[in-house]
C-alpha cells in the first residue's frame, strides 16, 4: 500500500503543471452558461486541444494522451489547483465519449470524438423528459422508423448545455415495453440545430441559462447516429450513468482546490476564537482528503480489473453533500447575509452546489442503490 | 501508487479475524465487565503469540516492526470482533518504550517491549494531553505514564498499587482507572521521552481510528442483517426507503473514513491520524446511533450481542482525541494545503 506515484506520472505531472501555468488566462472567464461564456469557453477547450490536454485519457489517434486513470486524475489536481476554467465539453467528454468507447463503431469514434476534443461540437445531454427524472424506463419521447433512419419525436427537459450546444445525445422510445420499461429504448445523437428541433432555454436557480427545453418534431436522424443496436439502450445508457456518477464527473482535484481556497479564506477572513467555525473548516479538509484517498483506492481496484459499479453511488453521494457543506461554510465565514448578497465566486457556487444532490440522479436513488446492492437489503418501496 | 493494502497486509487481518471468530469473545467481554479477565485474557495471549503486537515493535524486541499499516488493519478487527482490554494501549506502550532505545530508558525498552509483544503482558499508558484515566490499569500487567515534565512513570500490575480508582464507564468493558499521584518506577526522564509519548500518542490514536472503524463495521453488518430478516407491515423492514438511506448514510460514513485511517498509517502525520480518527469516530457512533434505532427496543436490551458494540463507540470515539481535539489538530497543521491559490 502507498500513496506515492512513479518518477513518470511525477514527470506527467510536471509537464501539465508547467502548461497549465503558461496558458491558463489570467481573467476569470464569463460563466459557460451565457452566449459570451460559452464562447470563451470553446476557445479555451481549443487552446488545451492544441496542448492535447482536452481529452487526457483518450487514445492519441483521437486527440488524447492514452492517459492511464492515475495520469488523468493527477492531470485533473492540476487543472484545478491551477485555477483553469470550468469545462463546456464535459458532458461529451465525460458521458458520451464513454459511451462511444464502449459501444460505438470505428466509423463514429472517428467522426464524433475529434470535433468534441477540440471544442468544435459542444454536447448536451437529453436525458430528462417531464415525466421521467431519476426514473428513465418511463421515457416518453419517440424515435419512429424511416426509409434510412429515425424521426423524433417530444419533449426533452433539463438538458444541461442545451441553450448554446451543437448536438446532444439522449434515449428514445422505438419500441414497445414488451417485457418491461427498460425494453425498446434506443440510444441516439442529433443535431440542435436541425429542422425541427425547437430549444427553449430555462432560467436556473442561478439565473443563468444552463439547461433548456428541448421539443422534438419529426427531427431526422441518420442510421449512422444511432449508437449500439436499436432497442438497447437501457444497457448502453447504464455504462454511462455509471461513470456519470463515479469518477468522471467529480474528480478529487475540484474539491481539493476549493477546500485549499476555503482554508485561505479561513485564515484571512476568520475570527480565530470562533472555533466552531473552525471545526467546520477542518471537516471541510477532511472531507477533501477522504474524498481524493476514496477515489485513489477506486482507482487501484479499477486498475487491478475492478468495476465502479454500485461504489459510485457512494461516490455521487458523498460529494454532493460535500460540495454544498464547504460552500455553506465558505459563506459564513464571509459573514452570512452580506456575502448571499454579493454575486461573488462563493455565492455562485453555493447556488451550483445545491443542484449536486438532484442531479445525475437524485440522491434518494443512490441510496436506494447503495443499500440494494451494497448492503442486500430488498428491494420495495421507494 | 497502489492504495490498496497488499496481499500480506490482508493476510495478516484475515489471521486475526479468524482467531477472533473462532474465540468466544461476547463472553470474554461479559465476563471483563463483571470484573473477571481470565477469559478475555486467554484470548489476548493468543493474540499476541500469532503476532497481534509484532507490528508495534523492532524485530530487536521480538517485534517486526514498526508495521503501522499492518497493525491498523489488525485493529480493524479487534473492534469488529468488540476484543476489551487495553489493546491500543499495549502495542502504543510498546511504541513509546522502543523510541527509548539507545537514549535514557533503553534499558526499560529491553526489559519490557518483548514481554508486551510476544509475552501476552498487557499494559496501560497514560500521555501528556491524553486523557485523564489509564484504561484498564486494574487488568494489566503495567501501567506506564509519562508526566508533563518527561519522567516515564512504570507502575507494576496486575492489581497496581498506584491505581487509585476503577470507574464505570459507558461501555461496562472498558474500566478507566484514577492513578494514585506519584508512586511508580522512574524509568526515564527528558525530552527523549516526551519525543516518544508523542509518537506513542500519534500510534493510539490511529489504532483507535482503526478500532472504531471495525466497531461501525460490526454495527452495520448486524443491523443490515437484522433489516433484511425483521419484517412490519407484511414485509422486511429493510425494503422502507427510511430504513434504506439510514443505512446506506452510515455505509459512506464508514467508507470515506477507511481510506483515511490507511493514509494516516502510511504516514504517521499528526493531522492525518486526527483526520482519521475524526471520521472514523463520528462514522462509529453513526452506526451506533443506526443499529438502534433500526433495532428499535430489543436493541435497547443488554441480552442481545449488539449492546457490545452499541456502548463501546461513543467511549472510542473520544478516547485519545475528541472530535474538538482532532478538528483543533487539522485545522492548525493541515499538511496538505499546498496548493495556495488565492482567497476569492
Amino acid at each position: 500500500m502507498d500513496l506515492t506515484h512513479p518518477p513518470e506520472v511525477e514527470a506527467f505531472r510536471a509537464e501539465a503543471r508547467d502548461w497549465l501555468a503558461r496558458n491558463v488566462p489570467a481573467a476569470l472567464l464569463p460563466s459557460l452558461e451565457t452566449a459570451e461564456g460559452f464562447a470563451a469557453h470553446r476557445e479555451w477547450e481549443a487552446r488545451l486541444y492544441a496542448g492535447r490536454w482536452s481529452a487526457v485519457s483518450w487514445p492519441r489517434e483521437y486527440g488524447g494522451r492514452g492517459a492511464d486513470l492515475e495520469r488523468w486524475l493527477v492531470f485533473e489536481e492540476e487543472y484545478w489547483a491551477a485555477g483553469a476554467p470550468a469545462r463546456v465539453s464535459q458532458n461529451g467528454i465525460g458521458l458520451l465519449a464513454p459511451t462511444l468507447f464502449d459501444h460505438g463503431t470505428p466509423e463514429q469514434r472517428e467522426r464524433l470524438l475529434p470535433p468534441m476534443a477540440r471544442g468544435e461540437q459542444v454536447w448536451a445531454q437529453a436525458w430528462s423528459e417531464p415525466e421521467a427524472g431519476s426514473d428513465l424506463a418511463s421515457l416518453r419521447a419517440r424515435a419512429e422508423r424511416t426509409a434510412d433512419g429515425w424521426l423524433l419525436y417530444g419533449q426533452k427537459t433539463w438538458s444541461s448545455r442545451a441553450a448554446f450546444a451543437d448536438r446532444a445525445f439522449g434515449l428514445f422510445r422505438t419500441g414497445a415495453a414488451a417485457s418491461g420499461p427498460h425494453q425498446g429504448l434506443t440510444y441516439l445523437v442529433f443535431d440542435l440545430r436541425a429542422p425541427g428541433v425547437e430549444v427553449r432555454p430555462i432560467g436556473r436557480l442561478d439565473g443563468k441559462p444552463a439547461f433548456a427545453e428541448l421539443f422534438l418534431d419529426g427531427v431526422f436522424v441518420p442510421d449512422r447516429d444511432v449508437i449500439g443496436e436499436p432497442g438497447q439502450g437501457w444497457r448502453i445508457a447504464m455504462s454511462a450513468t455509471g461513470s456519470e456518477r463515479g469518477l468522471a464527473l467529480r474528480s478529487p482535484g475540484r474539491f481539493l482546490a476549493a477546500a485549499d481556497r476555503l482554508y485561505a479564506l479561513w485564515r484571512t477572513a476568520a475570527d480565530p476564537a470562533d472555533t466552531a467555525l473552525r471545526d467546520r473548516v477542518a471537516d471541510a479538509l477532511v472531507g477533501a482528503r477522504a474524498y481524493e484517498l476514496f477515489t485513489w483506492a477506486a482507482a487501484a481496484r479499477i486498475a487491478e480489473g475492478g468495476q465502479a459499479g454500485a461504489e459510485s453511488s457512494l461516490n455521487k453521494v458523498f460529494w454532493s453533500q460535500y460540495d454544498l457543506a464547504l460552500h455553506e461554510t465558505a459563506l459564513d465565514l464571509l459573514g452570512g447575509a452580506e456575502a448571499e448578497l454579493i454575486d461573488g465566486e462563493w455565492a455562485q457556487g453555493w447556488l451550483f452546489s445545491l443542484a449536486g444532490p438532484i442531479y445525475a440522479g437524485t440522491n434518494e436513488i443512490q441510496r436506494d442503490i447503495i443499500a440494494e446492492r451494497l448492503l442486500g437489503l430488498p428491494k420495495g418501496r421507494r | 501508487m497502489r492504495f490498496l493494502p497488499t496481499e500480506e497486509q490482508t493476510d495478516f487481518a484475515r489471521a486475526v479475524r479468524a482467531l477472533l471468530a473462532a474465540a468466544d469473545v461476547p463472553a470474554a467481554v461479559r465476563a471483563w465487565s463483571a470484573g473477571d479477565f481470565a477469559p478475555g485474557r486467554t484470548v489476548w495471549r493468543r493474540l499476541a503469540a500469532a503476532g497481534l503486537f509484532a507490528p508495534a515493535a523492532p524485530e530487536a524486541y521480538g517485534g517486526a516492526g514498526p508495521l503501522p499499516v499492518e497493525l491498523a488493519a489488525a485493529m480493524v478487527e479487534v473492534g469488529r470482533a468488540g476484543m476489551p482490554g487495553p489493546v491500543v494501549e499495549t502495542a502504543s506502550a510498546a511504541v513509546l518504550l522502543s523510541r527509548l532505545e539507545g537514549g535514557p530508558g533503553g534499558e526499560a525498552a529491553a526489559r519490557f517491549v518483548p514481554r508486551l509483544v510476544a509475552g501476552g503482558e498487557a499494559a496501560s499508558l497514560l500521555l501528556p494531553g491524553g486523557g485523564p484515566y489509564a484504561l484498564d490499569a486494574d487488568a494489566a500487567e503495567h501501567c506506564f505514564a509519562v508526566d508533563a515534565a518527561g519522567r516515564l512513570h512504570a507502575y507494576g500490575g496486575p492489581h497496581p498499587a498506584g491505581v487509585a480508582a476503577v470507574l464505570r464507564s459507558a461501555d461496562p468493558a472498558r474500566r478507566p482507572a484514577r492513578l494514585a499521584p506519584g508512586g511508580g518506577e522512574v524509568l526515564a526522564a527528558g525530552p527523549g521521552v516526551l519525543a516518544a509519548a508523542r509518537a506513542a500518542g500519534d500510534w493510539a490514536r490511529l489504532l483507535t481510528a482503526a478500532q472504531c472503524l471495525g466497531v461501525g463495521e460490526a454495527l452495520l453488518e448486524r443491523t443490515a442483517r437484522y433489516a433484511r430478516q425483521r419484517t412490519q407491515f407484511g414485509m422486511p423492514i429493510g425494503a422502507f426507503q427510511a430504513v434504506k438511506h439510514r443505512l446506506a448514510d452510515t455505509l459512506l460514513a464508514l467508507e470515506f473514513a477507511r481510506p483515511l485511517v490507511w493514509a494516516a498509517a502510511l504516514s504517521l502525520d499528526a493531522a492525518e491520524v486526527a483526520a482519521a480518527k475524526l471520521a472514523a469516530g463520528g462514522a462509529a457512533y453513526g452506526a451506533a446511533l443506526t443499529a438502534l434505532q433500526v433495532h428499535g427496543a430489543i436493541g435497547y436490551t443488554e441480552e442481545l450481542d449488539l449492546s457490545l458494540w452499541l456502548r463501546k463507540a461513543r467511549p472510542l470515539r473520544d478516547a485519545w482525541g475528541t472530535p474538538r481535539e482532532c478538528r483543533a489538530v487539522v485545522a492548525g497543521s493541515w499538511p496538505h494545503a499546498r496548493r495556495g491559490t488565492p482567497a476569492t
